[in-house]
């Protein structure tokens, strides 16, 4: 198991009371599969890939990424795993704009100590097709080339796990299908398990697997 | 109104207006700190100008006044009283000391009462009288340097007058800027005792009027037309003109260093409006969504910086307050006591200084609320509407010409401080933008962090690339940084190694006393008083004293001359020698020193400066009255000498014959080695009608009054630097949001809180490392400057310390403004990335 959730559960304090936002979630992935989370808006999607990366930290139960216990690491050691392990595609690309398409890539390669996290990542952008874009910055790139931006930084790391969070949501239809198409087509090279999240079925339909979420609760796998 | 004042609370504790807040207190401060001050001491001349002046009218020569004047004020109805003013030593048990004799006749004072107290620290009480016949009233510094009290014996000349009482406040001595020596205050029947009037002493007699308006003013009238040369009136209305116009600079400096906080304030007002304008388009289209009318809106935003507006200005002008005070401490006694309490003119003052910076900086942006259109609530994107640039620039300019027209009163000098201003910014900001190049390359290669190894490098290639990305906003904090501290360090360095260099100047042999009045037949003796006690021999040079009459038949009125100092020069008599030889460190640069010839007929040598101001040359006809006689003479020579020699020198010399019979008296400067000082009180028991000056303690004394007037305006430099740290914090603030996310970015990418701490720690470095090492810059430029055109002197260079204090003091306020605001950023928690969605 790559990741695996055990009586994950997430409260967060509401007005006078409090709110669960996830319930009791027993869910594992194995390597090289592809899944899909699927439900409602506010159906706890977002909140569950969180907690599986390590960015927040459950209410109750335990999350054991690549076998480590993430309650028993702190936040540095979270990071650590982080930049060891997972790639992150984003909603809203979540590029930082001082930075150009290169130096972007070369991010996670430079926090996890890679010797030519230059060569590196211009391999990578070059695979994604952006050859002739690697100084602009992202404002000078359209949302379909900040994205595949977005996937070059994920996957330069060659990542054990990818989360991507609704990486469509702010593409038009045809764009977004050919980043869709890219993402998959670098995932079965990488071999990397992919965890997507997404209210897209026709997107989930491309995984092997789709969880579905309903109120916090796991109601279909 | 009450929606307003909520809105105003909500956003207050929100800390919306925090920095916005603190922006306008510290120009408000600035600004009325010196406002107060200047209105104090404004006040002290105006309101107390009778006293200031001894009397309602006071006639004031360098020759005894006729009676003629004193017996048609008294057939007036007028009252009268009669004064002498003089430089004289003074022999206390403790030695002697030059004083400033004022020596006063029944009647006085007319206006004021002087306060006499048994010892120099007592408040003292009025008395209506001057001091009793061989009697004299020393003032508190007179006591501190000789130790006089009341009892002892002083001598003056050759008379011996008791010390009555402590002179502990003078109404008419003035603003003690001026005044070097300390008073000694006599009766003036004692002064012929003292055998002090001698050809040569410089005396100032004084007449004082007292009485009606009309009758004041119809004496007047009579009398102007018939002032001789060297007499002069005053009047209330033009009392103290020489103390007026150096107050009047001194305000106009001081004012302009408070200018210079209020424009750092302003970047950061306009910096506070641009966050909270972003801040609230969500809010503002709410409103809109929600049905609030354009004009509703407008008067609840606007109204909150009105309120925003009243409250730091009011804070402001108490604050001033209170700074205003530490101005007064730090120039000491420097302005004579009791200065009276501040007008609330200052505090209108500061509240138009906030609303300006408002109006100029604030409105711009604060306008562009109005065009958020409603859509934004669907649409998040829509209408993040741009400012007009050039809208805001007019405004901008606008507000800071008006501030600074109105405190200086003088448009062209308004416009070269804005030009000056606007200079140093701009340098500055090209500096540290061609350095922000160098550093982080655009196009992120081949800069020099790129070379430094990439693990010292990552560091330090995000935080430049941040810093390089941040844009204007980036330059704007290093910019407003480096002329705070530059401010700081012009005064904290350059001052003292400016004044240490001049000091220098001096050669360390050069005469360091000079002894005046000798007369003729005391010439053997002194000449014999130094020659047993071993003491070099000095040259003694005869001096004449004489009135400039005419230039080639033309008559010389001061009123001719544009410039002030010349017309003084022109008004007071001219101290004129006679000699054989061209004096040494003299070089004729025009026509030739006197020859057989000139001897024979009469002719004058004349310094170089002087004939410039006077805007005479070689041939020139001069014609001159002494003591009644009068001659003419034509210029054959001009001469250079140099001035910083310290050693006696003329303006202009005569051939012998030409003065020879006239009134003469003797002087002489010479070098007195450390530890003989007492050979000097000697000198002057011996000779009681000498005056000895020590050009050493003089200089001394006036480095320290200067060094008072330098701690005042460095005080209020101090309000510049908080304005310039003010600014690097809501520039910090004003990015704080972008900080965050990306910091939430690069944790969940993987990056450890000390590699985000490393990051943030470069560019922090990079700004205090940069604006310090620019103001070191600065100051040492501009010190290098003022060395060559104020002080001119060459080969200046600053204190290798000011290298170290730049930086450091650039690193220390970075890290208050770190502690401040940057933590955020720091503990930012990853999972935002995931709901910024």
């Amino acid at each position: 198991m790559i990741v695996q959730s055990l009586g994950l559960t997430k409260v967060v304090p509401s007005g006078g009371g409090s709110l669960t936002i996830l319930e009791d979630i027993n869910f594992a992935a194995r390597p090289g599969e592809a899944v899909a989370i699927v439900g409602a808006s506010g159906s706890g999607k977002s909140t569950l890939l969180g907690l599986l990366a390590g960015l927040d930290t459950p209410s109750a139960g335990r999350v054991l990424l690549d076998g480590a216990d993430l309650a028993t690491l702190d936040e540095d050691g979270r990071a650590g795993l982080r930049a060891r392990l997972l790639g992150f595609v984003f909603q809203s690309f979540q590029l930082l704009p001082a930075f150009t398409a290169l130096e972007n890539v070369m991010l996670p390669l430079e926090l996890a100590g890679a010797a030519d996290a230059q060569a590196g990542a211009r391999r990578m952008l070059e695979r994604v097709g952006l050859a002739d874009r690697l100084d602009h910055y992202p404002k000078h790139l359209s949302g379909g080339e900040q994205q595949r931006v977005a996937l070059a930084r994920a996957f330069v790391v060659r990542p054990g796990l990818l989360l991507a969070d609704e990486p469509t949501g702010n593409l038009d239809a045809a764009t977004g299908a050919g980043v869709i198409d890219l993402m998959f087509e670098l995932n079965a090279e990488a071999g990397t398990t992919l965890i997507l999240v997404t209210h897209d079925e026709q997107l989930a339909g491309r995984c092997g697997r789709r969880v579905r979420l309903a109120a916090g609760r796991v109601v279909a796998d | 109104m009450r929606l307003t004042l909520r809105f105003f609370l909500r956003d207050w504790r929100a800390g919306e207006l925090t920095a916005l807040f603190l922006a306008l207190l510290v120009a408000v401060t600035s600004v009325t700190s010196v406002g107060f001050f200047a209105d104090r001491v404004r006040q002290s001349l105006t309101l107390n100008a009778h006293q200031l002046l001894g009397g309602d009218l006071l006639v004031s020569a360098d020759q005894a006044l006729p009676d003629a004047l004193r017996a048609e004020a008294a057939a007036r109805g007028l009252a009268t009283a009669e004064g002498m003013t003089f430089i004289s030593m003074a022999l206390g048990p403790g030695g002697s000391q030059l004083a400033a004799v004022k020596a006063v006749g029944a009647g006085y004072p007319l206006r004021g009462r002087p306060r006499i107290a048994g010892a120099p620290e007592l408040a003292g009480e009025e008395v209506a009288h001057g001091p009793a016949r061989g009697s004299v009233w020393v003032d508190p510094r007179f006591v501190t340097l000789t130790g006089a009290k009341p009892g002892d014996r002083l001598g003056l000349g050759d008379a011996g007058l008791s010390v009555a009482a402590i002179l502990t406040h003078e109404p008419d001595r003035g603003l003690s800027f001026f005044n070097l020596a300390p008073r000694v205050m006599m009766h003036l029947d004692d002064v012929p005792a003292t055998g002090l009037i001698q050809p040569g002493s410089r005396m100032r007699y004084q007449l004082y009027v007292a009485g009606g308006a009309d009758a004041v003013q119809a004496y007047r009238d009579w009398l102007v037309p018939r002032l001789g040369r060297g007499q002069r009136v005053q009047g209330v209305e033009d009392a103290r003109p020489e103390v007026k116009s150096g107050l009047e600079r001194a305000r106009t400096f001081l004012g302009l260093s408070a200018l210079l906080a209020v424009v750092l304030a302003a970047v950061a007002v306009h910096l506070a409006t641009r966050r909270y304008v972003e801040r609230h388009y969500d809010g503002y289209a709410v409103l809109r969504c929600l049905g609030a009318r354009q004009a509703r809106l407008a008067s609840l935003f606007g109204g909150q910086f009105l309120l925003l507006g009243g409250l730091a200005g009011s804070l402001g002008c108490v604050l001033g307050y209170a700074a205003q005070s530490v101005i007064g401490l730090l120039l000491g006694d420097l302005l004579g006591d009791g200065l009276p309490r501040p007008s609330l003119l200052p505090a209108w003052q500061g509240l138009a200084t906030g609303y300006v910076l408002l109006l100029g900086f604030a409105a711009p942006p604060l306008l562009r609320l109005k065009a958020v259109p409603a859509l934004r609530v669907i649409r998040r994107e829509a209408g993040a509407p741009r400012a007009s640039p050039l809208l805001a620039s007019l405004f901008a300019l606008a507000a800071l010409g008006g501030l600074l027209v109105w405190q200086t009163g003088n448009p062209k000098l308004a416009v070269y401080a804005l030009g000056g201003f606007v200079v140093a910014f701009a340098l500055f900001a090209i500096a540290s933008h061609l350095v922000l190049r160098l550093a982080a390359r655009e196009g992120g290669q081949a800069g020099l962090a790129w070379r430094i190894g990439w693990r010292a490098g990552f560091a330090w290639r995000y935080g430049l690339a941040n810093l390089r990305r941040r844009g204007p906003a980036g330059t704007v904090q290093i910019v407003s940084l480096a002329v705070g501290l530059t401010a700081l360090l012009l005064l904290a360095f350059t001052r003292g190694d400016l004044l240490d260099a001049w000091r220098t100047t001096t050669p360390p042999d050069a005469p360091n006393r000079f002894v005046l009045n000798i007369q003729p037949e005391q010439r053997e003796a002194v000449l014999a008083f130094f020659r047993e006690r071993h003491l070099p021999e000095p040259t003694l040079y005869p001096m004449v004293r004489g009135r400039l009459m005419a230039i080639n038949g033309q008559p010389v009125r001061a009123e001719d001359y544009p410039d002030e100092r010349t017309r003084g020069l022109v008004a007071r008599e001219f101290n004129l020698s006679y000699l054989i030889e061209l004096p040494e460190h003299n070089e004729v640069v025009a026509g030739r020193w006197f020859a057989p010839e000139d001897l024979a007929r009469g002719a004058l040598s004349i310094e170089a400066g002087i004939a410039t101001t006077l805007g005479v040359k070689l041939g020139d006809r001069l014609s001159w009255s002494v003591a009644g006689e009068t001659f003419t003479a034509p210029i054959t020579s001009v001469r250079e000498l140099d001035w910083d020699s310290m050693r006696v020198n003329f303006f202009v010399i005569a051939t012998p014959a030409l003065l020879a019979e006239l009134p003469t008296s003797y002087i002489t400067s010479f070098r007195l080695e450390a530890g003989r000082a007492a050979e000097m009180t000697r000198l002057s028991q011996a000779f009681s009608n000498l005056t000895v000056i020590d050009t050493t303690a003089i200089l001394d004394q006036a480095m320290a009054l200067m060094d008072r007037m330098v701690a005042a305006v460095q005080f209020v430099f101090l309000f510049t630097l908080g304005a310039g740290v003010l600014v690097l914090y809501t520039a910090l603030l004003s990015t704080q949001g972008e900080r965050v996310r990306e910091a939430a970015l690069m944790r969940a990418l993987g990056a450890k809180r000390a590699q985000i701490a490393a990051t943030q720690r470069a560019e922090y470095l990079t700004i205090g490392l940069l604006a310090g090492l620019l103001a070191s810059a600065g100051a040492a430029s501009i010190g290098a400057v003022l060395a060559l055109r104020v002080f001119d002197f060459q080969g200046y260079a600053p204190d290798p310390w000011i290298w170290v204090a730049g930086p450091v003091l650039g690193l220390l306020c970075v890290a208050l403004n770190a502690w401040l605001g940057a933590r955020a950023a720091l503990n930012a928690p990853p999972v935002m990335v995931l709901r910024e969605n």
